[in-house]
């Protein structure tokens, strides 16, 4: 077993898949001989060739239009959007041509692509480095919506995505690529190589899609987080004293139903926390979700702690990342409920 | 406060004016093509095959045209083409028939109530007819939905065809998709979009994946004059200019975008395939509707982007005859005798009157050809419509809606099925 970050275990995951499947292509901006503006390229191009690890010009709709080409004829392209905030241009392609050539095809065409990207706030990227985008891809069918939390997540989820036969929108939670954040930017850095999860195996392995994972078993509340929040509410539950269950959704769609609600059943109350702006957000859809599955076993209304409805801020980041403070406040509320 | 008078002087100097592109004549105005300058026939040679942009500016702003006025073969192109034989030039002439043949009697379905909707490609058949008959299988298209040509000519099976349009149970996409967006892998045909622009990157895509697997493959991208617009355009271009697969992009100016007229989306532009060598891709201007200069020019670029010397970009100048669709009206925006107007004339008549020129052909041939395949086309339409149409509905099981989606059914899929009911 290998430390990673999760930068390096996004690194092994295509890896693995250059040296294992000749299909499997990795391209975007910056990606070929730099190895990636964040470095999760770095090397491959060496190791795979440049006909394998490429750069491409500053254009995303080619990039995914070229990938979806691509994946038509069989290939699995892996490719980089620099920052979820650049994917707009490709959005097209993704939304009307990705998501929707199997079925519209009736099968004559697939396309196994993934769309990787590092996405959300936390490192004073203001306004077009630190967006959420991710319930513009959950209200698409035909899409799959992965985020990861950990580096161990991040391999095994990224080689089930490469290996899957429809395309991924794969959201990489840049405030975690070097180690876990707890919500305290002042607070000393800590590594990923200090943290459990930080151990990550050399060669394949999978972590299925559409499976959540229980982060922290408890009785008192559900917090359904995902991406770096799925640590931050971990340090609110402890900064509450509050006895919660924390999910690690890991998959926004298709989403993982039952572990939610066997969850909430238990515990009968349920927040929900994401760094993406609240009105028309994924909480919205986890909200219903627990609503229509678990009603009857509610102890208190469900709550949302989520960035606010406003343009992600430069220098008041600190006032629109949901703080542990914020999740510690929710987590109180739905207690005295 | 008082307003600010500029001098005079000044005023002139700040007076930008801008450009609001207009057809030559609207619907109460005669006919007007004399802007548009048709070389005669012959005039260009045939470039070499690893043509670089630069020397390619004659044939960008030229037009490669085949026959001339007294319908003879003549010029270099028509070396190129060396002896075409007769059957392959009455299989051309057939194959535009069948498609106007099938037009006709689809659109008048259409009228009927019996599919919701239909596009005739008038005027436009010698360009999909002529280049897919240049193609190998295994090559890839990447239609519009104005390309059914080419599955014409592909001797695509007119039962899917039809199947598609009526929606019923021989449509091969099982109701999904609006009628004429078709889909034909093993036909070379790849899934219309609808979308307009998104497939020309995707044929650079589909070219490049063949390099890589050294397959010996091409793609050929296919975009009207007014999606030229798109940002797809640009991004199939410029990828297919920094990687340079095999791939022939295919622009048809038929000079209209529905109602709005080609300098719209051409502005200064002098021609669509001059746009080509800014990207450094060579590119040819050639006359849609003379069909043995669309054999021979697409003959040429397949051979050049199959030998790997890299993208071309080809402008098809033609016109639009028919209406964007049936539910468009062109009377409302152009003189209606307009396309009667058109200097490069009708692709039938001119292979036709060729034949004829060459004693393979009569117009006592003609008129039986015509009956025969009309026969033909009908009897296949009766069949398929016995499956069902709009008119007499029968519909494809509901629980199509959702297999397919995913290549496996998602709980969250099964559930919204089990609610639907199937």
């Amino acid at each position: 077993m290998a430390r990673m970050t999760m930068i390096e275990a996004l690194r092994s995951a295509m890896d693995v898949k250059l040296m294992d499947d000749p299909s499997v292509i990795v391209f975007g901006e910056d990606v070929g001989y730099f190895g990636g503006v964040f470095r999760c390229t770095a090397g491959l191009q060496a190791r795979h060739g440049e006909e394998r690890v490429f750069d491409t010009p500053i254009n995303e709709s080619a990039i995914v239009g070229l990938a979806v080409g691509m994946a038509a004829q069989g290939m699995r392209p892996c490719v980089e959007i620099q920052f979820a905030d650049y994917v707009f241009p490709a959005y097209d392609q993704i939304t009307q041509e990705a998501a929707r050539l199997r079925h519209r095809s009736n099968e004559q065409f697939t396309c196994p692509l993934v769309v990787r990207m590092p996405t959300g706030g936390g490192i004073f990227g203001g306004q077009t480095h630190s967006q959420s985008p991710e319930a513009l891809f959950t209200h698409v069918a035909g899409l799959k919506v992965v985020i990861p939390a950990t580096p161990y997540d991040a391999k095994g989820l990224l080689i089930s995505a490469i290996e899957d036969p429809d395309p991924v929108i794969f959201l990489e939670p840049k405030r975690i690529y070097n180690g876990p954040f707890f919500g305290d930017h002042s607070g000393k850095s800590v590594p990923w190589s200090s943290h459990p999860a930080g151990e990550v195996p050399e060669g394949h392995y999978t972590v299925p899609l559409g499976k959540a994972e229980i982060r922290r078993a408890g009785s008192d509340v559900t917090v359904l987080a995902y991406g770096t929040m799925v640590h931050v509410a971990e340090a609110a539950a402890s900064e509450a004293g509050v006895d919660a269950e924390i999910i690690d959704l890991r998959t926004l769609l298709p989403l993982d139903v039952e572990t939610i609600r066997t969850s909430v059943e238990k515990t009968g109350r349920c927040v929900v926390v994401h760094e993406a702006t609240r009105t028309g957000g994924f909480g919205g859809e986890l909200i219903a979700e627990v609503q229509e599955a678990c009603f009857w076993h509610l102890r208190a209304p469900l709550l949302r702690v989520t960035g606010w409805d406003a343009p992600y801020p430069h220098a008041q980041e600190w006032d629109y990342f949901p703080s542990p403070a914020r999740i510690a406040r929710a987590l109180v509320q739905v207690m005295g409920d | 406060m008082q307003p600010v008078v500029l001098p005079a002087a000044r005023r002139e100097i700040t007076a930008a004016k801008l450009s609001f592109p207009r057809p030559p004549a609207r619907p109460d105005q005669p006919p007007d093509f004399s802007n548009i300058v048709v070389p005669p026939a012959g005039a260009l040679p045939v470039p070499p095959l690893d043509i670089e942009a630069q020397d390619a500016r004659s044939f960008a702003v030229g037009m490669v045209r085949v026959l001339d006025e007294n319908s003879r073969a003549v010029g270099p192109w028509a070396e190129y083409l060396g002896d075409v034989s007769a059957e392959q030039l009455r299989l051309g002439l057939r194959d535009m028939l069948k498609m106007r043949a099938v037009d006709r009697r689809m659109l008048n379905a259409q009228r009927q109530g019996k599919t919701s909707f239909y596009l005739q490609c008038t005027g436009e058949e010698a360009i999909g007819c002529g280049f897919q008959r240049q193609l190998e299988r295994g090559d890839m298209n990447f239609p519009t939905y104005r390309q059914q040509t080419l599955l014409i000519a592909a001797d695509y099976p007119l039962e899917s065809l039809m199947g598609q349009l009526y929606s019923n149970d021989l449509d091969p996409l099982k109701g999904r998709q609006l009628p004429i967006m078709h889909s034909a892998r093993d036909y070379g045909f790849f899934s219309i979009s609808g979308n307009l622009g998104t497939q020309y990157v995707q044929a650079v895509g589909w070219a490049m994946a063949g390099a890589l697997r050294g397959n010996g493959k091409i793609a050929a991208g296919w975009i009207g004059d007014g999606a030229t617009a798109s940002n797809d355009f640009h991004s199939a271009l410029l990828s297919a200019s920094v990687y340079l697969p095999p791939v022939v992009l295919n622009v048809v100016n038929n000079q209209w975008a529905i109602s709005t007229y080609t300098g719209t989306a051409a502005g200064k532009s002098e021609t669509y395939a001059a746009r080509a060598l800014g990207y450094g891709i060579p590119a040819l201007r050639v006359d849609g509707n003379d069909y043995l200069a669309v054999a021979a020019v697409s003959r040429w670029a397949i051979d050049r982007a199959r030998q790997g010397f890299g993208p071309v970009l080809i402008e098809w100048f033609t016109y639009r005859v028919a209406a964007h669709s049936t539910s468009d009206d062109p009377t409302a925006y152009r003189p209606k005798d307009e396309a009667q107007a058109w200097p490069l004339g009708d692709p039938v008549e001119r292979l036709k009157a060729h034949l004829i020129v060459r004693g393979d052909w009569s117009e006592e041939r003609h008129v039986q050809a015509e009956a025969e395949i009309l026969d033909e086309v009908t009897a296949i339409q009766k069949a398929v419509e016995a499956h069902g149409t709009f008119v007499d509905p029968q519909p494809i099981s509901p629980a199509e809606i959702f297999r397919g989606v995913y290549a496996d059914l998602p709980e969250h899929l099964r559930r919204q099925r089990q609610e639907m009911g199937c």
